[in-house]
């Protein structure tokens, strides 16, 4: 009881004087787990290449500057690949996603009891396999190139945009719904008139955040042979090229900054 | 037209939400359910539409019993029943065109209806309503922008659009002011009026119901308690459907009101 009477006066306090002391020993408890994983990480480090850090760091610095401007011919090609790959993967996992996310979704799946488990195994095992190693898969089953790098960032995408959808689905008003179903329509129209329109601004939201994401998911993808930037990247780091690195970095961050740009535009628009 | 019979529904969890009604309501009579929330009014007309499946007893809508339909059965029968929503039920994102003409998604196609492309006769008839409850000018709006009793008026709108003989309503006026209440319960009941529309009103507010209504039904633990015209609905009444209260200001205000509405 966080109230005690005392002299005839109620004294409340947030805690019962059991759960303060429960509440400070959690806390000690914490801080001498986290002094002993600190101290084991220390024993671990070999701390020599520590204090070397700045002067490598200073060194690769005045090798990577100033970049290799006239390389920039050279990298038209592949970062219109990478926008491709990303754009492209995207666009197919969004009309992949949208039955997925209809069959997670509790309101809306036909058989909670068969279906459903099926729909969030989906989103489960694509979601939580990371782009690159789906391109690793993909390049031995398709081989190298775009292609695979398309399908690998829609595969990825497919779990995340599903997983959103449902979600905004089984939060949907469901007096519209039954507004719409009371008129006599069947379950397509039920379904195009009732549930559709409510959730066309998450779906929007979904669509250009995955898209915002899969740019930068893209640009690695060509370090294990799956098209765009990344390629030009991985080559340049082998031949220890630092001033092509530097400039590959720069255009990356220049994609992401204007793909951000532009999502927050469009996220503005239909919000 | 309408006859419920033994109407029975039993919620998955045990609670019986109706026990055996029985009701008759003739073709284009209009009809108040009161009584205390849970005892069962929306349940009672969610059940003639089923949206909410009777366990067991029938729903006789002319001689089909409703609760017996299959699934396409079902969708034709519920062309004939519009329903009309306490919180309006509009599709927000959509515009008041689009919803009212989704008033007639049980007589078109998908693809037609996807494309938005309603029969001439439909978009006219959607006009012709939106104009007879005065809002022909707010038909681009979208629903999301209207005022409660314009929202109101639009679900009044879709429902008659159905072309129905019977009119479903879930408390209509329980989102709304005093006066807009008023001018809604007004205008459905004149609606009904004009075409001969029979009609449930679930509504909370005695009162009002007693203004407008001819008939009342008052409904207690899913049981009938009360069959008869609003005069009959003395404070013993009142006091067997609601429970022990002073319900002598409630059943004063009327007759006053009635006066008022007498004298204009």
């Amino acid at each position: 009881m966080p109230v005690i009477e005392q002299g005839g006066t109620q004294i409340w306090k947030r805690r019962t004087r059991r759960e303060s002391l429960l509440r400070w020993f959690g806390w000690l408890l914490g801080v001498a787990v986290f002094m002993i994983c600190w101290q084991r990480i220390s024993d671990a480090t070999t701390w020599f290449f520590v204090w070397d850090a700045p002067r490598i760091a200073n060194d690769i610095w005045t090798r990577a500057t100033p970049p290799r401007w006239e390389y920039i011919t050279q990298l038209g090609r592949p970062i219109w690949d990478t926008l491709n790959i990303a754009t492209l993967g995207t666009i197919i996992a969004l009309f992949l996603s949208v039955p997925v996310a209809f069959l997670a979704a509790r309101n809306t799946t036909p058989s909670r009891v068969f279906i459903r488990p099926i729909a969030l195994l989906i989103i489960v095992s694509t979601r939580s396999i990371n782009s690159l190693i789906w391109a690793l898969l993909l390049i031995a089953i398709i081989g190298p190139g775009v292609f695979a790098g398309v399908v690998a960032i829609a595969i990825r995408s497919i779990g995340f945009c599903a997983k959103l959808l449902y979600e905004a689905i089984e939060e949907i008003d469901h007096g519209q719904v039954e507004a719409v179903t009371a008129t006599g329509a069947s379950r397509w129209q039920v379904m195009a008139f009732g549930i559709v329109p409510q959730i066309m601004p998450a779906f929007a939201g979904v669509a250009v955040f995955r898209w915002d994401i899969n740019i930068r998911e893209s640009t690695v993808l060509g370090l294990v042979g799956a098209g765009g930037i990344g390629l030009q990247l991985s080559s340049s780091l082998n031949v220890l090229a630092w001033p092509q690195v530097s400039l590959i970095l720069l255009v990356i961050l220049a994609a992401v900054v204007i793909s951000e740009w532009v999502s927050a535009k469009v996220r503005g628009a239909i919000i | 037209m309408l006859r419920l019979q033994k109407l029975t529904k039993t919620y998955k969890t045990g609670d019986q939400a109706l026990k055996a009604i029985d009701l008759e309501v003739p073709a284009g009579q209009v009809l108040a359910l009161i009584g205390p929330s849970g005892a069962g009014k929306s349940t009672m007309i969610r059940c003639i539409n089923r949206l909410v499946e009777p366990t067991t007893g029938e729903v006789l809508l002319g001689d089909t019993d409703l609760a017996k339909l299959g699934t396409s059965a079902l969708r034709k029968a519920r062309r004939s029943m519009g329903m009309i929503f306490q919180e309006y039920a509009l599709v927000e994102r959509l515009t008041v065109m689009e919803n009212v003409l989704s008033g007639r998604l049980g007589y078109v196609g998908f693809w037609r209806s996807f494309l938005r492309r309603f029969p001439q006769s439909d978009v006219d008839e959607a006009f012709r309503l939106l104009d007879r409850v005065g809002l022909l000018h707010m038909a681009d709006k979208r629903a999301d922008e209207l005022s409660g009793g314009q929202r109101q008026r639009v679900g009044i709108c879709r429902a008659l659009i159905q072309n129905p003989k019977l009119l479903l309503v879930d408390e209509p006026t329980a989102s709304l002011d005093p006066k807009t209440s008023r001018q809604i319960m007004r205008l459905i009941t004149e609606l009904c009026q004009e075409r001969g529309l029979a009609a449930i009103i679930n509504i909370h507010d005695v009162a009002l119901a007693q203004m407008f209504v001819p008939r009342i039904v008052g409904l207690r633990f899913g049981e009938i308690v009360f069959d008869g015209p609003p005069t009959g609905l003395t404070s013993d009444k009142l006091t067997e459907i609601y429970g022990e209260e002073d319900w002598e200001a409630t059943i004063e205000k009327v007759e006053d009101d009635e006066d008022i509405e007498a004298a204009e």
